[in-house]
């Protein structure tokens, strides 16, 4: 396997972009990638592409010959791949790239992920993103991907005792993030109590324990080690990028309190890159819900299973703890713009371990990214370093 | 109205049998039950021996939740409840249970009951399905 480090990234403003239509979004990040990386579109050998429903969300299916297209690179007539994991899409296009710079195949790759959700009324919406659970079994009986997020929130509140307050802390320590950082959809903070009175979506989540649907689009650019330093000095180098799979529906797994793709991802990723949980020093990850974000606390083996409430309450996982987590708001706050979200996850981090996030700025050396679709059925996990 | 997946006719027809009443199946060779049902056992897979099983329709309630935010189909019936339950003799089911909201509890037993999911408005077709309740109601009222 050849090294694959990371040589530019860009992304577009997440939010309502109710002037900007999808072709823009995406060609935004993609300029800001190749210029960050200093690199003409002509050097690119392949592109992957992450999007989870352009044929719903736009009547637009063919995405990756589109965004080929749009970005000038269909001149070059270079492949060009859309891949699909519901809001895990963005991060099988990251692994798609990195795979294909592992292997010796290619020497420098682009990875996109994009979605325009705005087109579409809520109602619409919605029904997009329960087609990311079990439409037959879960849509039918009226389970919303809240609803399902729900049943795992009062499996964890039972069992363990986890409380609203405490998803709660992790919506407030998201917002607070995303204040810094320009790019994000909310940038104001919220109070414990803002969250608590927030207006049911499905007991016992409240509608600021749910990340917005945002549009928005994400880049980054993947090189093999030997031509990365030709472009840059600070190479974010990838560990390792896993992904596993797990029943898509809830009623089929055997505990609601633990995401298994996530476990067995993680351990496959710690694996590979001869690292322990204990030597991850910041953490983008997946918190569609409040309830997603500790779940994965424990099933990335931060903490004991049951007891991810402790890393909230005690700070640990906000801006000045020991675990910085979501430090671009994550999101909650930088907004989810589904199939965008894993590539977002991979320029966040890359900012980090360059030193270039700004006011948000953490101190690390390694990082950690989730991504993950639907309710968990994909889960993909990526450990970066800097060279 | 919004083309949903749910809503195409023979999709919905093929699965009347398994929605009207709890009919999942079961892998001989393992002893696994499932519902949906499966045509192939993912623990015993070439091995499998699946064969179609009626469940009796009891059991109690893993998790629930009160849904406020709901698709359009469902806005009449705000809030309404789904659950995890584990049936006595089967598999962990899906399901909307029937009843107060702030009678649910984890734990609750419950029991099944043919009811109208909801429809393609007036003239429409109607999405009947399977559904719980509570089980002392059920054993009180008499035309159950």
């Amino acid at each position: 396997m050849e090294r694959v480090a990371i040589i530019g990234v860009g992304q577009s403003k997440f939010g309502e972009l109710w002037d900007k239509g999808f072709r823009e979004i995406v060609l935004r990040a993609g300029i800001d990638a190749l210029e960050d990386a200093g690199l003409e579109g002509k050097e690119i050998e392949a592109m992957y592409v992450g999007n989870m429903s352009g044929g719903r969300y736009l009547a637009q299916e063919h995405i990756a010959a589109l965004i080929a297209d749009y970005s000038g690179l269909s001149e070059m007539g270079i492949p060009s791949t859309r891949v699909e994991g519901a809001d895990a899409s963005g991060g099988l296009a990251l692994r798609q790239a990195y795979l294909s710079v592992a292997s010796g195949l290619h020497d420098v790759v682009i990875a996109a992920g994009a979605e325009k959700v705005t087109d579409v009324g809520s109602e619409m919406t919605t029904d997009i993103m329960a087609s990311s659970a079990d439409r037959e079994w879960e849509g039918f009986v009226g389970a919303t991907i809240p609803a399902l997020y729900a049943l795992m929130a009062r499996m964890h509140f039972t069992r363990y005792g986890t409380t609203p307050e405490d998803l709660a802390l992790i919506s407030v320590k998201n917002h607070k993030n995303g204040v810094l950082n320009p790019k994000a959809q909310f940038r104001r903070e919220i109070s414990v109590d803002d969250v608590l009175n927030s207006p049911f979506v499905a007991e016992p989540l409240r509608l600021l324990d749910c990340a917005p649907l945002s549009d928005g689009a994400a880049a980054i650019i993947l090189a093999n080690e030997r031509v990365a330093k030709e472009y840059t000095d600070s190479p974010v180098y990838i560990k390792a990028c896993t992904q596993a799979s797990d029943y898509l529906a809830l009623q089929n797994r055997e505990d609601i309190t633990t995401m298994r793709a996530v476990r067995i991802a993680a351990v496959m990723a710690y694996g590979q890159a001869g690292l322990t949980p204990e030597d991850i020093d910041v953490v983008e990850l997946h918190d569609s819900f409040t309830i997603a974000e500790l779940i994965a606390y424990e099933d990335l083996g931060f903490v004991e299973k049951g007891r991810g409430a402790e890393l909230i309450r005690e700070g640990i996982t906000s801006l000045k703890g020991s675990l910085p987590t979501n430090p671009s708001g994550g999101l909650k706050a930088c907004g989810h713009a589904i199939g965008a979200t894993g590539i977002r996850q991979a320029v966040e981090i890359t900012y980090q371990l360059r030193g270039k996030a700004g006011k948000r700025q953490v101190e690390a050396e390694t990082g950690l990214s989730l991504n993950i679709g639907g309710t968990g059925a994909t889960a993909v996990v990526t450990i970066y370093e800097i060279g | 109205m919004v083309e949903r997946g749910d809503r195409m006719i023979p999709r919905f027809w093929r699965k009347i049998k398994y929605r009207y009443d709890i009919v999942g199946s079961v892998c001989e060779n393992c002893g696994s039950k499932f519902y949906p049902p499966r045509n192939f056992c993912p623990i015993c897979r070439r091995r499998s021996k699946i064969k179609e099983q009626r469940f009796n329709g009891r059991g109690k309630v893993l998790s629930y939740t009160i849904v406020h935010d709901t698709p359009d189909e469902f806005k009449l019936n705000k809030p309404y409840i789904v659950a995890l339950i584990e049936l006595d003799d089967g598999p962990i089911i899906t399901s909307q249970v029937v009843c107060n909201p702030e009678e649910i509890e984890v734990g609750m037993r419950v029991v099944k009951t043919f009811r109208k999911y909801f429809e393609d408005g007036e003239d429409g077709v109607i999405y009947y399905g399977t559904k719980f309740v509570p089980e002392k109601i059920a054993t009180n009222a008499k035309n159950f």
